[in-house]
Protein backbone atom coordinates (compact mmCIF):
# COMPACT_ATOMS: atom_id res chain seq x y z
CA UNK A 1 0.00 0.00 0.00
CA UNK A 2 1.56 3.64 -0.99
CA UNK A 3 0.92 6.90 0.40
CA UNK A 4 2.68 10.12 0.68
CA UNK A 5 3.54 12.25 3.42
CA UNK A 6 4.02 16.09 3.19
CA UNK A 7 5.07 17.87 5.92
CA UNK A 8 5.68 21.70 6.44
CA UNK A 9 6.03 24.28 9.07
CA UNK A 10 3.25 25.24 11.31
CA UNK A 11 1.17 28.32 10.18
CA UNK A 12 3.04 30.69 13.20
CA UNK A 13 6.45 29.24 12.42
CA UNK A 14 9.01 31.18 10.56
CA UNK A 15 10.13 29.25 7.13
CA UNK A 16 13.29 31.70 6.15
CA UNK A 17 14.15 28.97 3.29
CA UNK A 18 10.54 29.87 2.07
CA UNK A 19 10.37 33.21 2.26
CA UNK A 20 14.17 33.45 0.41
CA UNK A 21 12.27 31.17 -2.45
CA UNK A 22 9.13 33.82 -2.73
CA UNK A 23 11.53 36.42 -2.46
CA UNK A 24 13.54 35.13 -5.95
CA UNK A 25 10.82 34.02 -7.54
CA UNK A 26 9.24 37.91 -7.40
CA UNK A 27 12.71 38.85 -8.50
CA UNK A 28 12.24 37.15 -11.57
CA UNK A 29 9.16 38.76 -12.09
CA UNK A 30 6.03 36.57 -10.51
CA UNK A 31 4.98 39.59 -8.46
CA UNK A 32 1.30 38.03 -8.24
CA UNK A 33 3.02 35.72 -5.70
CA UNK A 34 1.89 35.70 -2.24
CA UNK A 35 3.80 33.16 -0.01
CA UNK A 36 5.74 30.35 -0.51
CA UNK A 37 6.42 28.11 2.53
CA UNK A 38 8.44 24.71 2.13
CA UNK A 39 8.24 21.59 3.30
CA UNK A 40 9.72 17.98 2.94
CA UNK A 41 7.70 15.00 0.70
CA UNK A 42 8.06 11.50 1.75
CA UNK A 43 6.96 8.37 -0.64
CA UNK A 44 5.80 5.67 1.79
CA UNK A 45 5.95 1.61 0.51
CA UNK A 46 3.94 -0.40 3.31
CA UNK A 47 3.80 -4.19 3.01
CA UNK A 48 0.16 -4.03 4.70
CA UNK A 49 -3.29 -5.10 3.09
CA UNK A 50 -5.52 -3.44 5.49
CA UNK A 51 -6.29 0.06 5.07
CA UNK A 52 -7.12 1.12 8.68
CA UNK A 53 -3.77 -0.63 10.01
CA UNK A 54 -1.96 1.21 6.91
CA UNK A 55 -3.18 4.51 8.00
CA UNK A 56 -2.54 3.92 11.17
CA UNK A 57 1.38 2.98 10.90
CA UNK A 58 1.56 5.83 8.48
CA UNK A 59 0.42 8.68 11.14
CA UNK A 60 2.71 6.81 13.91
CA UNK A 61 5.54 7.12 11.30
CA UNK A 62 4.82 11.16 11.11
CA UNK A 63 4.07 11.41 14.93
CA UNK A 64 7.21 9.25 16.23
CA UNK A 65 10.14 10.76 13.39
CA UNK A 66 9.06 12.52 10.33
CA UNK A 67 7.72 15.66 12.07
CA UNK A 68 8.47 17.32 14.91
CA UNK A 69 5.00 18.27 16.05
CA UNK A 70 5.71 21.59 17.56
CA UNK A 71 7.04 22.74 14.46
CA UNK A 72 5.17 21.14 11.72
CA UNK A 73 2.24 19.68 10.16
CA UNK A 74 2.12 16.42 8.45
CA UNK A 75 -0.86 15.53 5.83
CA UNK A 76 -0.84 12.00 4.30
CA UNK A 77 -2.37 11.21 1.29
CA UNK A 78 -3.06 7.05 0.39
CA UNK A 79 -2.12 6.55 -3.16
CA UNK A 80 -3.72 3.06 -4.26
CA UNK B 1 33.30 11.94 39.22
CA UNK B 2 32.51 9.61 36.32
CA UNK B 3 30.93 10.65 33.04
CA UNK B 4 29.87 9.47 29.62
CA UNK B 5 30.41 11.10 25.98
CA UNK B 6 27.89 9.39 23.79
CA UNK B 7 29.45 9.16 20.18
CA UNK B 8 27.37 9.02 17.14
CA UNK B 9 28.67 8.44 13.59
CA UNK B 10 28.83 12.25 12.89
CA UNK B 11 29.71 13.54 16.06
CA UNK B 12 32.83 15.92 16.07
CA UNK B 13 32.68 17.67 19.58
CA UNK B 14 33.23 14.15 21.28
CA UNK B 15 37.03 14.35 21.46
CA UNK B 16 37.16 18.00 22.83
CA UNK B 17 34.78 17.31 25.67
CA UNK B 18 36.73 14.08 26.76
CA UNK B 19 40.36 15.90 27.17
CA UNK B 20 38.13 18.61 28.95
CA UNK B 21 36.67 15.99 31.03
CA UNK B 22 39.97 14.46 31.65
CA UNK B 23 41.66 17.35 32.43
CA UNK B 24 39.63 17.76 35.42
CA UNK B 25 39.87 13.93 36.48
CA UNK B 26 36.94 12.60 35.21
CA UNK B 27 36.87 9.57 34.83
CA UNK B 28 35.06 9.10 31.17
CA UNK B 29 33.97 6.76 29.20
CA UNK B 30 33.38 6.98 25.59
CA UNK B 31 29.61 5.48 24.63
CA UNK B 32 28.81 3.97 21.43
CA UNK B 33 24.99 4.78 19.62
CA UNK B 34 24.70 1.09 19.21
CA UNK B 35 25.31 0.35 22.92
CA UNK B 36 22.21 -0.94 24.92
CA UNK B 37 24.11 -0.45 28.70
CA UNK B 38 25.51 2.73 29.74
CA UNK B 39 28.10 2.92 32.41
CA UNK B 40 27.02 3.96 35.57
CA UNK B 41 27.54 8.03 35.47
CA UNK B 42 27.25 11.16 36.98
CA UNK B 43 27.44 13.02 34.17
CA UNK B 44 26.12 12.45 30.63
CA UNK B 45 27.34 14.18 27.39
CA UNK B 46 25.45 14.28 24.32
CA UNK B 47 28.56 16.02 22.15
CA UNK B 48 27.91 18.61 19.27
CA UNK B 49 28.45 17.28 15.49
CA UNK B 50 26.10 15.95 12.75
CA UNK B 51 25.32 13.18 13.96
CA UNK B 52 24.25 11.36 10.58
CA UNK B 53 24.87 14.10 8.41
CA UNK B 54 21.81 16.08 10.13
CA UNK B 55 19.19 13.95 7.86
CA UNK B 56 15.35 14.94 8.14
CA UNK B 57 15.95 17.47 11.23
CA UNK B 58 18.92 17.71 12.96
CA UNK B 59 19.36 15.19 15.95
CA UNK B 60 15.76 13.55 14.36
CA UNK B 61 17.79 10.03 14.01
CA UNK B 62 20.17 9.69 16.58
CA UNK B 63 17.53 10.58 19.02
CA UNK B 64 16.26 7.03 17.67
CA UNK B 65 19.43 5.22 18.78
CA UNK B 66 19.82 2.50 21.18
CA UNK B 67 21.60 4.28 23.74
CA UNK B 68 18.92 6.79 23.44
CA UNK B 69 16.78 4.63 25.44
CA UNK B 70 19.24 4.54 28.68
CA UNK B 71 20.23 8.10 28.18
CA UNK B 72 16.27 8.75 28.50
CA UNK B 73 16.15 6.62 31.42
CA UNK B 74 19.31 8.23 33.67
CA UNK B 75 17.82 11.56 32.92
CA UNK B 76 14.10 10.99 34.36
CA UNK B 77 16.08 9.10 37.13
CA UNK B 78 18.03 12.47 37.91
CA UNK B 79 21.55 11.90 36.23
CA UNK B 80 22.95 15.19 34.86
CA UNK B 81 22.90 14.89 31.28
CA UNK B 82 24.13 17.75 29.45
CA UNK B 83 23.87 18.30 25.40
CA UNK B 84 25.84 20.82 23.42
CA UNK B 85 24.69 22.00 19.87
CA UNK B 86 23.78 18.87 18.39
CA UNK B 87 23.34 17.30 21.20
CA UNK B 88 21.28 20.29 22.32
CA UNK B 89 18.99 19.17 19.13
CA UNK B 90 19.24 15.32 19.98
CA UNK B 91 18.10 16.43 23.34
CA UNK B 92 15.05 17.83 22.09
CA UNK B 93 14.19 15.31 19.54
CA UNK B 94 14.01 12.32 22.20
CA UNK B 95 12.24 14.66 23.81
CA UNK B 96 14.27 15.04 27.37
CA UNK B 97 13.99 18.92 26.70
CA UNK B 98 11.39 20.63 24.82
CA UNK B 99 10.33 22.80 22.07
CA UNK B 100 12.65 22.95 18.71
CA UNK B 101 15.75 24.46 17.38
CA UNK B 102 14.85 26.18 13.87
CA UNK B 103 17.02 26.93 10.70
CA UNK B 104 19.36 30.18 11.96
CA UNK B 105 17.03 33.24 11.12
CA UNK B 106 19.77 34.48 8.39
CA UNK B 107 20.22 31.25 7.09
CA UNK B 108 23.69 30.96 6.95
CA UNK B 109 25.80 28.48 8.94
CA UNK B 110 27.73 30.66 11.75
CA UNK B 111 31.02 29.89 13.93
CA UNK B 112 31.86 32.69 15.73
CA UNK B 113 32.42 34.12 19.21
CA UNK B 114 29.51 35.09 21.18
CA UNK B 115 28.58 36.34 24.51
CA UNK B 116 26.24 34.86 27.27
CA UNK B 117 24.87 36.27 30.44
CA UNK B 118 24.55 34.01 33.21
CA UNK B 119 20.67 34.22 34.14
CA UNK B 120 20.59 31.94 36.88
CA UNK B 121 23.71 30.71 38.91
CA UNK B 122 21.97 28.70 41.07
CA UNK B 123 22.01 24.89 39.63
CA UNK B 124 24.37 22.25 39.17
CA UNK B 125 25.95 23.57 35.43
CA UNK B 126 25.90 27.34 36.14
CA UNK B 127 27.16 27.94 40.13
CA UNK B 128 30.72 28.76 39.25
CA UNK B 129 29.91 31.59 37.37
CA UNK B 130 28.26 34.79 38.84
CA UNK B 131 24.85 35.67 38.21
CA UNK B 132 24.66 38.30 35.18
CA UNK B 133 27.92 37.60 34.73
CA UNK B 134 28.93 37.96 30.49
CA UNK B 135 30.59 34.90 29.28
CA UNK B 136 32.86 34.87 25.88
CA UNK B 137 32.06 30.77 24.29
CA UNK B 138 31.86 30.09 20.79
CA UNK B 139 28.83 28.63 18.60
CA UNK B 140 28.77 26.93 15.21
CA UNK B 141 26.11 25.39 14.03
CA UNK B 142 23.19 25.81 11.11
CA UNK B 143 20.14 25.00 13.02
CA UNK B 144 20.51 27.18 16.70
CA UNK B 145 17.36 29.35 16.38
CA UNK B 146 15.25 28.13 19.56
CA UNK B 147 11.60 27.67 19.24
CA UNK B 148 8.83 27.13 21.82
CA UNK B 149 5.01 27.65 22.14
CA UNK B 150 3.94 30.41 24.58
CA UNK B 151 2.85 28.11 27.09
CA UNK B 152 6.46 26.38 27.37
CA UNK B 153 8.11 29.61 26.98
CA UNK B 154 6.18 30.74 30.32
CA UNK B 155 7.06 27.43 32.31
CA UNK B 156 10.59 28.26 31.51
CA UNK B 157 10.40 31.97 32.45
CA UNK B 158 8.89 31.13 35.42
CA UNK B 159 10.74 28.54 36.89
CA UNK B 160 14.31 30.14 35.84
CA UNK B 161 14.93 27.13 33.58
CA UNK B 162 16.82 29.94 30.97
CA UNK B 163 20.24 29.98 32.51
CA UNK B 164 21.80 31.83 29.28
CA UNK B 165 20.84 34.11 26.45
CA UNK B 166 22.80 36.23 24.39
CA UNK B 167 23.93 39.49 24.96
CA UNK B 168 26.74 41.65 23.60
CA UNK B 169 30.08 41.88 25.19
CA UNK B 170 28.61 44.61 27.74
CA UNK B 171 25.68 42.63 28.57
CA UNK B 172 22.91 43.44 26.71
CA UNK B 173 20.49 41.38 25.37
CA UNK B 174 19.20 42.81 22.10
CA UNK B 175 18.28 41.59 18.98
CA UNK B 176 21.48 43.15 17.72
CA UNK B 177 23.45 40.14 20.26
CA UNK B 178 21.17 37.71 18.94
CA UNK B 179 23.09 35.44 16.45
CA UNK B 180 20.12 33.20 15.24
CA UNK B 181 17.10 34.62 16.15
CA UNK B 182 16.50 32.59 18.60
CA UNK B 183 13.24 33.12 20.79
CA UNK B 184 13.90 36.10 23.59
CA UNK B 185 17.72 35.18 22.94
CA UNK B 186 17.80 31.80 24.63
CA UNK B 187 20.87 30.52 23.79
CA UNK B 188 20.49 27.31 26.42
CA UNK B 189 17.54 25.72 28.76
CA UNK B 190 17.22 23.01 31.46
CA UNK B 191 14.34 20.28 32.15
CA UNK B 192 11.76 21.34 34.95
CA UNK B 193 14.32 19.10 37.31
CA UNK B 194 17.54 21.14 36.56
CA UNK B 195 19.49 18.22 35.71
CA UNK B 196 19.45 18.07 31.96
CA UNK B 197 20.96 21.44 30.36
CA UNK B 198 20.60 21.35 26.50
CA UNK B 199 22.57 24.42 25.13
CA UNK B 200 23.84 25.82 22.08
CA UNK B 201 27.38 27.25 22.60
CA UNK B 202 30.25 25.17 23.38
CA UNK B 203 32.14 25.67 27.10
CA UNK B 204 34.87 22.32 25.82
CA UNK B 205 35.62 24.61 22.99
CA UNK B 206 36.79 27.14 25.87
CA UNK B 207 38.22 25.10 28.29
CA UNK B 208 42.08 25.24 27.91
CA UNK B 209 44.14 29.41 27.35
CA UNK B 210 46.19 27.49 25.65
CA UNK B 211 43.59 26.53 23.05
CA UNK B 212 41.08 29.87 22.90
CA UNK B 213 40.33 30.81 26.47
CA UNK B 214 39.19 28.60 29.60
CA UNK B 215 35.86 30.87 29.72
CA UNK B 216 33.47 27.91 29.64
CA UNK B 217 35.38 25.91 32.30
CA UNK B 218 33.71 27.28 35.54
CA UNK B 219 31.02 25.50 33.81
CA UNK B 220 32.55 21.74 34.18
CA UNK B 221 34.18 22.64 37.72
CA UNK B 222 30.31 23.85 38.93
CA UNK B 223 29.19 19.92 38.40
CA UNK B 224 32.25 19.12 40.38
CA UNK B 225 31.00 21.32 43.12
Amino acid sequence: MKFSVTVTLKKDVLDPQGKVVSQTLKNMGMTNLIQIRQGKFFEIDLDEKNPSKAQDQVKEMCEKLLSNQIIEDFKIKQKE
Amino acid sequence: MKSSVVVFPGSNCDRDIAVTLEKLQFKNTMVWHKETKLPKSDLIVIPGGFSYGDYLRSGAIAAKSNILNEVIKAGNDGSLIIGICNGFQILIECGLLQGALLRNFGLKFISKDIFIKIQSNKNKFFNKYKKDEVVKLNIAHNEGNFFTDKKHLKELEDNNLIPIKYCDEKGNITNASNPNGSLNNIAGIFNKNKNILGMMPHPERMSDKICSDDSGLPLFLSLMN
